[in-house]
């Protein structure tokens, strides 16, 4: 079954969270939903798993039963040990004896856990900690696996990949939202969000392909507010109708070049309404 | 310097409840302190009984004394019975020479103000005092302790445990999960529950060993009593945790219920002392009724027919402080909870979020 939310609208008081998204996921794949701080990644998770109701859209989502669910927050509680968390989480999904130490000791080894079982939350590192809620939400072997916000240092981003693709592998179906953009090119698909509306979604490629202009390389930006620095060049957005400057380089845009250059399109046309 | 001055008055006018607590604890204190501290009881209410008691009644000078029973037929078992039930603070026995006044000794400083003003008329009237014959204070104070502290459980202990599940963001995880609103905040105070009931079987325990304080009463009413005040003062650390985002905040909201739990409730000031706009709030408060059950059971045996109005009373403070903070909550923890899997579908409505289960899965 595709799981997912469409045509989502979501209003805190007098602020539009989320403005026509829509997003699906199907079983054995990873969604990554992508953006800036104050997007609307978490909204839309949130949506997904019931959490925020929707003005308007439709959410199409298992029971709670089947849902694993990491919150943008520390997902686990410090003040109880590794083990006594995944224990407690175990027992909310109905898991006791055997098939609980058993999948509990099996999650807690791929994440590398298994050794500091004892040791409480609060004293692990950050990606250790996101580990846990991560084997935590996987601990019910839920249908449907929704992840806010892995963003932790590249070391343990690494073991948190390694651990998404294994669940996506065994058949989960996995929505992630990051601000890592390299980490959101691994995913089956993406969904691109600004100010709670959708910048581009698709295939990596499907994103690419749909990108219309040009991206140049350049030492001095002829204009500073379609330019971003990429290292220590800066990469301009010019678009198809206008020529790109003989002292810039084109190059082909990646998914960071492209996600920058529709969020400055966007800006521009909201300033433009206004 | 004049930054770290004017940052400091931006955060504390964005700190409302900072600001409340800075206008509203001195109006507080100077109203308690002005109306309510007062140790002075100004007037008692009294019966007379026996052959004489029409005679006597009109000796007594009616400044101090509020008869409010004058019975001939009554003998003194009747009369001991009347402050059983806490109707009179000073019951008289007229027909014998001199006349025997019985004083409530649970009513501390009614009783001492009754005795003084019943030494000054002479040998017509010899006084006993019941209850707690030698005026003590702990015998008055321990009962009314194990209130206190059943409400600092209940309220501050308690709304610490969840906020803390608000702060580190597990209330987030707890709201998706398959559990329903109920079991987390049952799940969640339960524990409190029987903390808070070990608390008071060890502060009536230490109570009755240190200070002799007697348990005359039927501990079941006790026990009875102090379940009902729990169930209000959870309901209030659970009412102070859906108003509270922190820690701090819940602490500080706490002690605002508290402060005037301490002050106005009878248990240090007594509340026929108190200007009548001051008692009607000592008269709001659970524990003003918990004091009247502990010590009514523990120092006079009162029973729980004697014993209805602070029983009722809870009852209701039980019922509508535990369900307005629990639903509260419930709205905290649910806020868009999805009451069937499958598709949800949002069509606006006039305006406001309408959702429904389209179809199962």
């Amino acid at each position: 079954m595709t799981y997912g939310v469409h045509s989502a609208v979501v209003r805190f008081g007098d602020t539009l969270a989320l403005d026509g998204v829509s997003l699906e996921v199907e079983p054995g794949s990873v969604v990554a939903v992508v953006g800036g701080d104050g997007a609307g990644k978490t909204t839309l998770l949130r949506s997904l798993v019931g959490k925020v109701q929707l003005e308007r859209g439709v959410v199409d989502a298992p029971s709670p039963q089947a849902i694993g669910y990491l919150p943008a927050t520390a997902g686990s509680w410090p003040s109880l040990t590794v083990a006594q968390n995944m224990d407690f989480v175990g027992g909310i999904y109905g898991l006791s004896g055997k098939a609980l130490v058993s999948r509990r000791d099996e999650l807690l080894g791929r994440a590398s856990l298994l050794d500091v079982a004892d040791r409480l939350a609060s004293q692990l590192s950050g990606g250790m900690r996101r580990k846990l809620g991560f084997s935590m939400a996987m601990l019910h072997d839920p249908p449907l696996l929704v992840l806010d916000d892995t963003g932790v240092d590249r070391v343990s981003r690494v073991d948190l990949w390694r651990l998404v693709s294994e669940a996506a592998a065994a058949g989960a179906a996995v929505v992630m939202s990051t601000t890592y953009l390299d980490e959101a090119e691994r995913a089956a698909s993406l969904l691109a969000l600004d100010g709670g509306r959708m910048l581009a979604s698709g295939t990596l490629q499907e994103v690419l392909d749909s990108f219309d202009g040009a991206v140049a390389r350049t030492a001095s930006p002829h204009r500073r507010a379609w330019a971003w620095r990429r290292g220590r060049v800066y990469h301009e957005y010019w678009p198809t109708t206008a020529e790109v400057p003989v002292d810039a380089v084109a190059v082909i845009p990646d998914l960071e070049d492209v996600v920058i250059a529709l969020s400055l399109l966007r800006g521009h046309d909201r300033e433009m309404a206004s | 310097m004049r930054a770290m001055i004017v940052k400091e008055f931006r955060e504390l006018r964005r700190d409302k409840r900072t600001l409340g607590m800075l206008i509203a604890m001195p109006l507080l204190l100077l109203v308690i302190f002005g109306y309510a501290a007062n140790f002075k009881v100004p007037t008692v209410k009294a019966a007379v009984v026996g052959t004489q008691a029409t005679q006597f009644a009109a000796t007594l000078p009616s400044s101090f004394f509020d008869v409010t029973l004058i019975e001939k037929t009554d003998t003194q078992a009747d009369a001991e019975r009347l402050l059983e039930n806490n109707t009179v603070d000073v019951a008289i026995v007229t027909g014998q020479q001199p006349a025997l006044a019985l004083v409530d000794g649970s009513n501390l400083f009614a009783s001492q103000a009754i005795v003084s003003v019943l030494n000054k008329s002479g040998d017509k009237v010899s006084s006993q005092i019941l209850y707690n014959p030698e005026l003590k204070t702990s015998w008055v104070m321990v009962p009314a302790i194990i209130g206190l502290i059943l409400t600092f459980i209940g309220t501050i202990v308690t709304s610490i445990g969840l906020v803390r599940e608000r702060e580190t963001g597990t209330l987030e995880q707890l709201a998706v999960m398959p559990i329903k609103p109920a079991t987390v905040i049952l799940g969640k105070i339960s524990p409190y529950f029987l903390v808070a009931s070990i608390d008071m079987i060890i502060i009536t325990g230490l109570g009755m060993l240190l200070f002799s304080v007697p348990f005359n009463g039927n501990p079941f009413v006790f026990v009875l009593g102090a379940g009902l005040f729990l169930f209000v003062v959870l309901g209030l650390g659970v009412f102070i945790s859906t108003i509270s985002q922190t820690t701090g905040q819940a602490i500080q909201t706490a002690f605002m219920f508290l402060m005037p739990q301490i002050l106005l409730s009878g248990m240090i000031f007594p509340l026929d002392a108190m200007a009548a706009g001051v008692r009607w709030i000592g008269y709001l408060l659970p524990l003003t009724y918990f004091t009247m059950i502990s010590q009514g059971v523990m120092l006079r045996g009162a029973s729980l027919a004697s014993l209805w109005l602070p029983f009722l009373m809870l009852t209701v403070m039980a019922v509508v402080v535990f369900s307005g903070a629990t639903l509260r909550f419930r709205r905290d923890l649910a806020p868009g909870r999805r009451r069937h899997h499958g598709t949800v579908v949002a069509e606006p409505s006039g305006g406001q979020a309408g959702s429904e289960a389209r179809s199962g899965s």
